[in-house]
């Protein structure tokens, strides 16, 4: 058992797939990790290029704004301002991991440990991805969405497809369902659930109910809006869903287009809302199969401290007043928070066991961190687990910045007694989703007058929408709708309307 | 677990989408090709490289917030306890924006290779007088294949078509092959019952009076090789470089020009297959020289320009055939010429030289410093002129700087609308 998987930096395919089983053993018998059959891919760096401007997938429709990616990723790469990413791994099934052809032999297994165990689990056990993605389909659907949209340049022209995709991308952050919907009942669902209620109401039949006053009867113009809003859905959060059902003047292909964007923004949903969790599991998970190669004596000590050097390299943290503090690297939180845990289960100081009542001195680590794993997101996680242990480690503070106070920002709070829970409120913020995209919904159309479409923007905190850009989007929105779009910005405390935006579409609509 | 090597996967995958993004920004790649090139080596404008093009248009907007109070957590506290006010650090506590996205006047830098350089940097040039290329291209013909015809000359015979088409007939009909007939033949041999020997006999005659009916080639079978001509247009071209070297051309007009032939060739380089450059230098005589004196051989002397368009009229009558070749003239000089040449400089232009040339310009080129058209016409621009303006097709340009080569050069081949004159 003590026989070394590889020796030196060279390796090569029957090397990966000893170095893959042992992981595999590792992560399924220590670890207790239920992953996805793995696909192990080896790419060149320019194949690597090629995957950051698709996204990361192994393929994508055709778009020019991926070409655009992909110049800039080769300008910087070219230039030595970029290192390309040592792997990139895919939720699908099987889970599909590219790794570069450049690694050592030790950046792979790290790379596999990571990638191909710790993504992997993540991808398959967290409840995000359970319920938004589905990891079987999602390479067939990319295969007919590349299809399709080739098949519609064929047919309708490259410009007009182009159109349609540039304007559906300005809105792919607002074509994403948050909540899983209503499930609509169907007609004898509804047929016997109205019977149920009537047998009811013959039961519980009391005359006086009739004696006791109403309020005012609903004028019929209300009933009237209520009765549109109702049958349009609305209000819609989701723009892109609003247009492919509603939008009057789409031809079919173009309601297709839009539903494969959207389709696309919901499978990157999850990612987004998970980004501290996911890098943090994939990194306690290479961490703990790193060291348990290196004590089973499968790696050499001089392997070893190679990848204890790139690992110190991801989990690096800048302070804020360092030149290379860019916000929080999503890695060294989350693995700091990974590590916390296990210390608070298995180590508890006083301290913990008041924050963390149910699994301070639990004993089993890996057992309560594939729990957190699998039913927490990023800000759900952070205001449960964020400890004041890890706080005075990091040393967090929070700043408030009000431009109103010319005095200068705030020092909210730090990491003192007073300030645990408000630090831990604010940071867990900060990875809100409903904070971080702004909260824009369809509230109604103009049915009667000119089918208008009415979108409003409820303004959190006094942050407005860019103008030029807002301008551009719906200028998107518009040339979709085919009539006037306007957006008014609502402060959320007030209901005070702060600015309004009116947009006609660039395509004058044809007269009826 | 599958492991699998995509190495040796097609590359190139982003290809499409960068070919769509160049499309798209065309006109902006366009302007910032150009006017990087004007800063470049004329010997580097086909290398390629980075350009930077503004945001405009390329942009991919989204709904994004900005302003309004801002609550933030951060890392490495020091020195800060609650309550502490700290000032505001001016405008530049603004957060700067990820590159390729957020404010338009944000440039976009990236890298082209060589050969979307070049294009893009020719793209809306054109050969003048193409009415003549078009003349040209009828005198020669070449042949090209054409399929099969069934008649045709016994070299021409296609092999393969014809034992192709033999063979299916063949098989259509049923040709005995010779191995049936061997075969029956041996068991002819061995056999010793009458009876059997005599219906073997029968079969083999009868097999083999129908393998000489069905022909192994028939002459239907055969096909040859069909050619076609066709017009063929001509792929060749030659650029006279005419230069004045006498006492008052200063190196740096020497160089102006230089940069000046040095377009042209690139520029005719990408639209025929060969492309000759002959070198012309004259003083008051003119002789046929090679690249290197001709840009950097001492010579001096008088000036008499007609002496250099003898001399090219004369190659060209023994060397270039004006049916076979494309030919473009550049003359440089600084317009000095002897008055009593005039007459002999018209003469030739007129009668010989013009007739025959697909173009010809004329850069005159002066010393560096203030605008190309405070130059005072000399003398041979005012003979060019007074020709110009009795319809001959000539160009002209005035050049002094370095930076105004492209320019130039770009206007007198800039693709023009057909009503528009070529010679301008």
């Amino acid at each position: 058992m003590t026989e070394l998987l590889f020796d030196g930096a060279d390796w090569n395919f029957s090397t990966l797939q000893r170095i893959h089983d042992t992981c595999e053993t590792i992560a399924q018998r220590e670890l207790g990790l239920d992953t996805y059959a793995n696909q192990i891919e080896v790419i060149t760096a320019e194949q690597m290029l090629d995957a950051y401007s698709s996204v990361g997938m192994p393929m994508f429709y055709k778009h020019w704004s991926f070409g655009k990616h992909f110049a800039f990723h080769e300008a910087s790469y070219r230039k030595g301002l970029m290192g390309l990413a040592y792997e990139i791994v895919i939720n699908s099934s099987p889970c599909i991991s590219y790794l570069m052809e450049e690694n050592t032999a030790t950046m792979q297994t790290l790379v596999i440990a990571h990638a191909a165990f710790g993504h992997n689990h993540f991808f398959k056990n967290n409840y995000l991805f359970k319920q938004w993605t589905d990891a079987d389909g999602i390479l067939d659907y990319l295969e007919f969405a590349k299809g399709y949209i080739a098949h519609c340049e064929e047919r309708h022209g490259r410009v007009a497809v182009e159109q349609t995709l540039d304007a559906a991308h300005a809105l792919m952050s607002h074509g994403v369902d948050r909540y899983p919907g209503k499930k609509k009942l169907d007609f004898r669902e509804e047929e016997k659930r109205a019977g149920k209620r009537r047998l009811y109401e013959e039961a519980a039949f009391n005359d006086l109910w009739r004696t006791v006053p109403s309020g005012p009867a609903k004028t019929h113009a209300t009933l009237n809006v209520e009765r549109r809003r109702a049958l349009l859905g609305l209000p819609q959060e989701n723009l892109l869903y609003f247009l492919e059902k509603s939008a009057p003047r789409l031809a079919s292909w173009q309601r297709e287009l839009l539903r494969i964007v959207r389709h696309i923004a919901q499978y990157f949903y999850p990612q987004g809302q998970t980004k501290v969790m996911n890098e943090g599991t994939a990194t306690y998970v290479h961490y703990q199969i790193m060291n348990r190669l290196h004590q089973q004596g499968r790696i050499t000590d001089g392997n070893f401290l190679e990848f204890l050097q790139s690992h110190t390299n991801v989990v690096f943290q800048p302070d804020f007043d360092d030149p290379r503090f860019s916000g929080f690297n999503p890695y060294a939180l989350g693995f700091a928070m990974m590590q916390d845990i296990e210390r608070i289960v298995t180590q508890p100081s006083e301290e913990d066991r008041e924050w963390f009542p149910d699994i301070a001195g639990k004993g089993d680590a890996m057992g309560v961190l594939r729990d957190v794993w699998a039913n927490y997101r990023d800000e759900s996680f952070v205001s449960q687990f964020l400890s004041p242990h890890l706080m005075r480690q990091l040393r967090l503070f929070h700043l408030h910045d009000n431009p109103a106070d010319r005095a200068g920002i705030l020092v909210d709070a730090i990491h003192d007694e007073r300030g645990y829970r408000r630090i831990r409120r604010e940071l867990a913020r900060q990875y809100d989703v409903g904070y971080i995209d702004p909260n824009i919904e369809v509230v109604d159309v103009d049915l009667a007058g000119d089918r208008r479409l009415m979108l409003r923007h409820t303004v959190v905190k006094g942050a407005q929408l860019n103008e030029t850009d807002a301008k551009r989007v719906l200028q998107h929105l518009a040339d979709l709708w085919t009539y006037d779009v306007s957006l008014v910005e609502v402060d959320a405390g007030t209901d005070k309307v702060l600015k309004e935006y009116v947009l006609n579409p660039r395509i004058q609509p044809a007269a009826a | 677990m599958h492991i699998i090597d995509r190495r040796l996967n097609p590359g190139g995958k982003s290809l499409e989408n960068r070919q769509r993004f160049l499309r798209r920004a065309k006109a902006l790649v366009q302007g910032a090709v150009k006017k990087t090139s004007q800063d470049r080596d004329i010997k580097d404008v086909l290398e390629g490289g980075e350009i930077t093009i503004p945001l405009d248009g390329m942009d991919e907007p989204r709904f994004r917030r900005e302003g309004g109070t801002r609550d933030m957590v951060l890392p490495g506290n020091k020195k800060f306890v609650e309550g502490d006010i700290l000032p505001r650090s001016g405008d530049g506590s603004g957060r700067r924006s990820a590159p390729g996205q957020g404010d338009s006047e944000d440039a976009f830098r990236f890298v082209l290779s060589k050969e979307e350089f070049v294009n893009l940097f020719l793209d809306d040039l054109e050969l003048p007088d193409l009415a003549k290329r078009k003349f040209a291209e009828a005198e020669s013909e070449g042949l090209q294949r054409a399929g099969y015809s069934t008649s045709g000359s016994p070299a021409n015979i296609s092999i393969s078509r014809t034992v192709t088409r033999a063979l299916a007939r063949r098989v259509a009909l049923r040709r005995p092959r010779p191995e049936a007939i061997a075969q029956l033949e041996a068991e002819l041999l061995e056999e010793e019952d009458e009876e059997r020997r005599a219906e073997l006999i029968e079969q083999i005659e009868a097999l083999k009076a129908k393998a000489k009916r069905i022909p192994f080639i028939d002459p239907i079978d055969i096909r040859y090789r069909r050619f076609e001509t066709v017009p063929k247009p001509i792929a060749q071209a030659v650029m006279f470089c005419l230069m004045d070297v006498s006492g008052s051309m200063s190196e740096h007009m020497k160089d102006l020009a230089k940069r000046f032939y040095m377009l042209l060739y690139v520029f005719l380089t990408r639209r025929y297959r060969h492309v000759e450059i002959v070198f012309i230098r004259h003083t008051d005589r003119a002789e046929e020289v090679d690249e290197q004196t001709f840009f950097y051989g001492p010579a001096s002397g008088g000036t008499l320009v007609s002496s250099a368009l003898q001399c090219m009229h004369e190659i060209v009558r023994s060397r270039f055939r004006p049916s076979d070749w494309n030919i473009y003239a550049a003359q440089a000089s600084d317009g000095d010429n002897a008055t009593s040449d005039s007459e002999a400089v018209a003469r030739i232009l007129t009668s010989n030289i013009l007739p025959v040339s697909q173009f010809f310009a004329y850069l005159e080129v002066g010393e560096s410093g203030g605008y190309s058209f405070e130059m005072p016409d000399s003398a041979l621009w005012s003979l060019y002129e007074k020709l110009r303006a009795g319809g001959e097709p000539l160009s002209m340009r005035k050049v002094r700087d370095r930076s105004e080569i492209f320019p130039v050069f770009h206007d007198l081949f800039q693709r023009r609308r057909p009503q528009e004159k070529v010679a301008s």
